[in-house]
């Protein structure tokens, strides 16, 4: 018989739960059924990788790519990504979106009554360097209401999806900025039960990084489960 | 094991209602499958909620494991699929037709396809897998053994066609697909 470890679970209070009543959309969308066990097979320990030529030039400057330049605040978001073992990620494909200034995403679905910005799409990527670092050049988002209850806003956030050594490392996650007054009142945020957990999805403010008479920058380091023993960065065949 | 202090992973959070402007670019760039005719997959099926509503703002994704995820020449992860639903709860991928996935000691998995679902309203992602009807390697492979015999079912693709097969995710209710712990 062959044996296997079960993939981990997450340290308890650093995620989420499914069911989560404040966030109303959770309800209908939730499994209630326990979820089973699973064998960590070569399905678990493998992934995805992506290669240099799917990002191009400029794919990370969300200011880019218009005729004119965006409206609102310009900022850096910079940070490294690490696995739990606190190496560097790289070659990790990092895929944002976020609304503009005004707290409009480019979305059919948005129906915010506030302007779009015709120079800004809201839409970058790249991947990590050698030492798991990665920058953006974006607006400042702006907070926006939902319909999740009565005059419920979003805190600005940016939304982040990574892809790190196995498919395991898999996360979607959301970067908030410091000092935002909406975070203690957004259920989203506030699913994470542990504090500490919460709070490193906080940006800090990075004076180092910011450019005089240019843009502030906000720095945003990133964790992926797992451990990033394999080779991930290059196409080795 | 290790006593060294590890870092923790970061927090999930949804991936909300407004995904396909980030993440849309992944689904229309990928190559179509140059698998031939007769090694090519479609799985179609809807993602619906507790009230059997279908959910128009799933993202899904698949990993098959039998190849080894390298990048191609354009920089594209082989063995990698993006789809997201549309309005009806609809999804449709094509890939190649998985093998089977080695176990260790010489023993396989049957062929399967490693599923990650993403939607507003999940903080966060679900992982769930997909395996194919009529194959006999699914009576010995060792994850559907790990599952409630009542509910393989759910894990299991019918098929349609000869290359076509149906496959729904039921995000909670009786027929509630088998999700995994992570």
């Amino acid at each position: 018989m062959i044996e296997l470890s079960n993939v981990e679970t997450a340290v308890p209070g650093t995620q989420p739960e499914y069911h989560f009543p404040p966030y109303v959309s959770s309800i209908a969308r939730s499994p209630r059924m326990p979820l089973v066990v699973l064998p960590e097979t070569l399905t678990e320990r493998t992934g995805p990788r992506f290669g240099p030529r799917l990002v191009r030039n400029g794919d990370n400057d969300l200011t880019a790519h218009h005729s004119g330049e965006p409206i609102g605040e310009r900022i850096f978001v910079h940070g490294r990504v690490l696995d739990e073992d606190a190496r560097p990620v790289r070659g990790a494909l990092i895929e944002v979106w976020q609304a503009n200034a005004a707290g409009r995403y480019r979305h059919k679905v948005d129906a915010h009554d506030a302007p779009l910005d015709p120079n800004f799409a809201g839409a970058g990527r790249t991947l990590t360097d050698e030492d798991g670092y990665y920058w953006f050049k974006t607006i400042k988002p702006g907070p926006y209401p939902w319909g999740n209850h009565h005059n419920a806003w979003r805190p600005a956030h940016i939304h982040f999806s990574l892809f790190g050594a196995g498919i395991l490392s898999r996360l979607v996650t959301q970067m908030y900025f410091p000092g935002d007054p909406l975070q203690p009142l957004d259920p989203i945020f506030n699913s994470i039960p542990d504090e500490a957990a919460r709070m490193r999805l906080v940006s800090s403010l990075d004076m180092k990084r910011a450019q005089p008479d240019y843009a502030l920058a906000y720095i945003f380091d990133i964790v992926l489960r797992g451990r990033s023993d394999t080779p991930f960065e290059e196409n080795h065949r | 094991m290790s006593v060294k202090a590890r870092l923790i992973p970061s927090g999930s959070q949804t991936v909300g209602p407004f995904f396909r402007i980030g993440l849309q670019p992944l689904v229309d760039e990928a190559p179509a499958c140059d698998a031939d005719a007769t090694d090519r997959i479609t799985i179609r099926g809807r993602v619906l909620d507790r009230d059997s509503a279908p959910v128009p703002d799933a993202l899904l994704e698949f990993w098959s494991a039998d190849r080894d995820g390298a990048a191609d020449q354009d920089g594209f992860a082989e063995g990698f699929q993006r789809t997201a639903t549309d309005l009806d709860g609809n999804f449709s991928v094509t890939m190649r037709r998985p093998a089977p996935v080695a176990l260790g000691d010489g023993a396989w998995q049957a062929p399967h396809l490693l599923v990650l679902v993403f939607a507003r309203g999940l903080m966060r992602h679900l992982i769930s897998r997909v395996y194919f009807d009529g194959e006999s390697a699914n009576a010995s492979d060792v994850v559907l053994l790990g599952v409630p015999a009542a509910r393989r079912c759910t894990l299991t693709a019918l098929r349609e066609a000869e290359n076509s097969f149906c496959w729904d995710v039921i995000l909670q209710g009786e027929q509630e697909t088998v999700f995994f712990a992570w």
